[in-house]
């Protein structure tokens, strides 16, 4: 390496010949080094794909697509269908979705208008709320909510244990809500000031504001965290594991137990082998391919809008 | 209301009564302020539950003694919450060097190339991931080979789960270094690498260790992915590498779902007050730090 190479790792100025080609070489390792580690992330993502496919093989072979018709799951004949697990977690997934949404997106709007001391506090609230461990939801929702609900649905002459399709949305959505919510809050803070301003000057209300302005302008944003909170109720499995109920039957109505993948996945890989198991990679597969496409979705969104936001 | 449309003519008054649409607002207000009672409310109505009913298990016992089948006396949690302070830190030793290496790529070194946009695209999807597929992932790949549940096992999904995080928080916090720093660091004549490291790096040193810790205290509630790989033992973590370890999210698992004794419920509400404590008192200390490096 001589000393008026142009690279622009070993352009610095240096004393001397002898001390430079040293560092230049600990310079290149370094930055292999560096590009190695992040390399690594894109080759887990395609491990993740690989090891999965590999792994469900035996299934696909047996059921081929018919496993995601067939809502059979009988370990005594060997028969395996994903029907009944896709239909819980779409469901469970779409309901709690419909719930949260316009809750989150009310909440942000509030956050954002609100006194600065008043926001900062609920935003450390909702913060927070993201950070707790999904276990603890489903613990307080075995315990605390789905007597509640049984009790609850009684009232309405309604034969439920509590356990079902409708107390897992609940619990996603309680756990989906700050996430989207803290997505939606850096989003309308972004919204120029000049245009609320404007809107506001021309004799907008609060509300005519945020649907006809800002809902508008921070669109994608917003959908972006929409299909991050998706995305987090899609493969949650503690919290839906001790509520759901475990029933591998497509639910008839919300207070039918029902399961979804993550849950299957959770709670028959201890004891599943041979066909059964590579039934259970399958429908990780599935999950997998799910999570990826909303994943994929949620950053072509965000990313159109993260230049504005400043890249959280 | 004739044939004109609903929305704003181009010129002229709204059409609709101003009273109506105060009447709108006041009502998304009022909504606004139920969803957020709603929401802050669940949170201390959950936050209360498990203060309320853990505190009755808590006692000097319940975290010295390890944790015992139903039926015999002193059992407490010991043996789990040393399995999960052993199974976290190994995942962030295993996570945090690579991690931070692959920030520093996509900061310094990669930018906006497409390869970086490529990875950082990779690093933003896996952040979204189902930890219970990693655990599906973590068990093939290393489970059986080894034979056997490991802690060890349970510790590099863990790793898996924590590597984008650290590494998308590294590179955010780099990336606010401002340019001129690095422009006079090659101006004295360092290298590109000692830059990075004795400078830029020091720059954005509270931010990182934020991220890292925001990490820790997200993987260290995570369940799914140890179901697969740690598993479970009433013993003290002594074979980490070759046997299951016991941790505190599985045994929340396995007394809340799996026993009918109500003895072992109020454990389960102990263990989930400590891993609760455990996870605040972590983000608290990561917010504060990185407060501070703000002001």
């Amino acid at each position: 390496m001589n000393a008026t190479t142009h690279e622009p790792e070993t352009r610095q100025g240096r004393p001397s010949l002898a001390v430079a080609a040293p560092h230049a070489c600990f310079d290149i390792s370094f930055r292999t080094l560096c590009l190695i580690c992040a390399v690594l992330c894109g080759l887990l993502m395609v491990a993740f794909f690989a090891q999965l496919a590999l792994a469900s093989g035996d299934a696909w072979r047996a059921f081929g697509l018919r496993f995601f018709v067939s809502s059979e799951w009988n370990p005594v004949t060997n028969v395996y269908g994903a029907l009944p697990a896709i239909v819980g977690t779409l469901l469970t997934t779409a309901l709690a979705l419909a719930i949260a949404l316009p809750l989150a997106f009310v909440s942000a709007l509030f956050i954002v208008d609100a006194p600065p001391w008043l926001s900062r506090i609920l935003g450390q609230a909702v913060d927070l709320l993201a950070a707790i461990p999904s276990i603890i939801y489903g613990m307080w929702g075995l315990f605390v909510l789905c007597p509640l609900m049984q009790e609850l649905w009684w009232r309405f002459d309604i034969d439920t244990n509590g356990f079902g399709v409708l107390t897992a949305a609940l619990i996603l959505t309680l756990m989906i809500l700050p996430y989207i919510c803290a997505v939606m809050r850096d989003v309308l803070r972004m919204t120029p000031p000049m245009l609320r301003e404007s809107a506001f000057g021309v004799g907008c209300t609060r509300w005519e504001t945020a649907r006809d302005i800002l809902l508008r302008y921070g669109i994608r944003g917003l959908l972006g965290g929409v299909f991050i909170g998706l995305g987090r109720a899609l493969g949650e499995t503690m919290a839906v594991l001790f509520v759901a109920g475990n029933v591998m039957e497509v639910p008839g109505s919300l207070f039918d137990g029902c399961t979804t993948i993550a849950a299957t996945l959770a709670n028959n890989f201890a004891e599943a082998d041979g066909l059964q198991r590579s039934a259970l990679f399958a429908l990780g597969l599935i999950l997998l391919v799910m999570a990826f496409a909303i994943q994929v979705l949620a950053q072509y969104y965000l990313r159109m809008t993260g230049a504005k936001r400043g890249e959280k | 209301m004739k044939q004109r449309p609903s929305s704003l003519p181009a010129h002229g008054m709204p059409l609709r009564p101003l009273w109506g649409r105060k009447l709108q607002d006041w009502a998304v207000q009022g909504f606004s302020v139920l969803a957020l009672t709603v929401a802050v409310g669940a949170m201390l109505w959950i936050l209360c539950t498990i203060v309320a009913r853990g505190s009755e298990a808590l006692g000097w016992g319940f975290l010295t003694n390890p944790s015992k089948p139903y039926g015999l006396p002193d059992a407490g949690i010991a043996n789990a919450l040393l399995g999960t302070l052993l199974v976290t830190l190994c995942a962030a030793l295993i996570a945090v060097p690579p991690a931070l290496c692959a920030g520093i790529w996509l900061a310094e070194f990669g930018k906006r190339s497409r390869l970086a946009d490529t990875l950082r695209f990779c690093a933003n999807v896996m952040m979204g991931m189902p930890s219970v597929i990693v655990g599906l992932f973590v068990y093939m790949a290393l489970v059986v080979p080894m034979g056997c549940f490991s802690g060890f096992a349970g510790s590099v999904a863990l790793a898996i789960l924590m590597f984008p995080v650290v590494m998308r928080t590294t590179e955010d916090m780099l990336a606010m270094v401002p340019d001129t720093l690095r422009e006079s660091g090659l101006a004295l004549g360092l290298t590109r690498c000692r830059v990075t490291l004795q400078i830029i790096c020091r720059a954005a040193r509270n931010g990182m260790v934020t991220g890292v810790l925001l990490s820790v205290a997200r993987v260290s509630g995570e369940t799914a992915p140890l179901l697969f790989t740690a598993l479970f033992a009433d013993a003290w973590p002594t074979r980490f590498f070759s046997g299951p370890t016991a941790n505190v999210p599985v045994l929340i698992t396995e007394y809340a779902t799996n026993s009918p004794f109500e003895a072992m419920h109020r454990a389960g509400w102990g263990a989930a007050l400590v891993i609760a404590l455990l996870v605040l008192a972590v983000n608290l200390v990561a917010r504060i730090l990185f407060r501070e490096r703000k002001a």
